[in-house]
């Protein structure tokens, strides 16, 4: 449904309103053959682990989810309602896909799943979260990590 | 998302990124991105599909390997398994709600009782999934409800998580108390788009209908944020008109 015409007409409106942003640079990093990267999930779904502080309407700060963190733990607290949450009630991996990942590095086709993933609350402008992606690169960094995987929701 | 992508590879790191709306891919410009045709909120396409997850994580992840850089945009060949979100399946919510003993006594205490008697489904569905996403707010279900419910009269209930700003308490018991109507609505496996859910939920519940007049009591209220709650993130774009 996420082809633009299938959307409702207030949510086709909604999307092609939206302010987009707009880099002075396209950078483009390389790395090793995708066997030998590290990679790690970071998804805009608003996720945090159960008890700890939600995300807030401008949040600008994301979450740290352990690689090994219990499902059952895994909350979204992103504010909009326009997008499908049954499918995450059903299964993690439909937005957070750590088992597939697991799964990859087990055959191979990944080097390693990083020790721990994160998430933003999507809803937040993008340049707010500026300061803290690059904060977050340096932990990616420390952590081994050459690859991100960006999941939206 | 595509921003954060452009900030990760500034930084050094490698990224490549799900795109649900494919406009605004091309528009933006990030580096890798896999153009899906799922529907929002299903990035990896279907719930307890784990090939199919596999194959669109592979897919995405193997434009790391592209040199076609600075911008390479490909676009997923195959639609999700299971009925998209705006197909009508004929789904019907296996819970059917008992009418209220003394005649209608309004939404909210409909919505309480409704709570009870979803109480065996949510557990059943707790136990087939293994986990329940309700759990935002703190709250134990029906106190969430009389919360919320308490907006429908002059004067709301006092702030039962007083270390969170009251709109945002608000907001977190309507986000627990759809998941839980969900939740128990779908605790029996079948066939079902979100549609049918959300159309469910919105059309067919006390909660839903509780949540309609708060929302239309609050459109008209002095609170600035609550205002904005109800009119932008309470009532999905698909169920306004």
């Amino acid at each position: 449904m996420a082809r633009m015409e299938d959307l409702v007409p207030a949510e086709q409106d909604h999307m092609r309103a939206l302010p987009l942003p707009k880099f002075a640079s396209e950078p483009w990093v390389e790395g090793p053959p995708l066997s030998q990267r590290r990679v790690a999930i970071v998804t805009t779904a608003g996720l945090s682990l159960r008890g700890e502080n939600l995300f807030a309407r401008g949040a600008a700060d994301y979450r740290v989810i352990p690689a090994d963190a219990d499902p059952a733990d895994i909350l979204m607290s992103h504010i909009s309602v326009n997008f499908d949450r049954t499918g995450f009630q059903d299964d993690v991996n439909v937005v957070f896909p750590i088992d597939r990942l697991k799964e990859l590095a087990d055959a191979g086709k990944i080097g390693s799943v990083a020790e721990f993933h994160y998430s933003f609350m999507g809803a937040t402008d993008t340049a707010h979260l500026e300061a803290s992606a690059r904060e977050l690169a340096g932990m990616l960094k420390e952590d081994g990590v050459n690859a991100v995987l960006l999941s939206p929701v | 998302m595509c921003g954060l992508a452009h900030f990760f590879e500034d930084e050094g790191i490698a990224t490549t990124f799900i795109a649900l709306i494919r406009e605004h891919a091309v528009a933006i410009r990030a580096p890798r991105a896999l153009w899906v045709p799922f529907d929002l909120g299903r990035p990896f396409g279907a719930p307890d599909e784990p090939a199919f997850q596999r194959r669109v994580a592979l897919a995405a992840l193997t434009l790391l390997e592209s040199g076609q850089g600075p911008v390479v945009l490909a676009d997923f060949p195959d639609d999700a398994p299971g009925p998209k979100a705006e197909d009508a399946t004929g789904w019907v919510c296996p819970v059917s709600f008992a009418p209220p003993p003394d005649g209608d006594d309004g939404p909210a205490a409909a919505m309480l009782r409704e709570i009870g008697e979803l109480a065996p489904w949510y557990q059943l569905s707790s136990d087939r999934r293994g986990r329940t996403t309700v759990g935002v707010s703190g709250l134990e279900m029906p106190a969430a409800a009389r919360f919320v419910a308490s907006y429908l009269d002059g004067t709301p209930a006092g702030n039962p998580r007083p270390d969170r700003p009251a709109s945002d308490v608000f907001k977190d018991c309507c986000s627990d108390i759809m998941a839980y109507y969900m939740e128990a609505g779908t605790a029996k496996p079948g066939r079902r788009s979100s549609m049918d859910v959300q159309n469910w939920f919105w059309r067919d519940t006390a909660a839903g209908r509780t949540f309609l007049e708060v929302r239309e009591k609050l459109r008209r209220g002095d609170d600035e944020i609550l205002r904005f709650v109800v009119e932008r993130i309470l009532l999905p774009k698909t169920q306004h008109g």
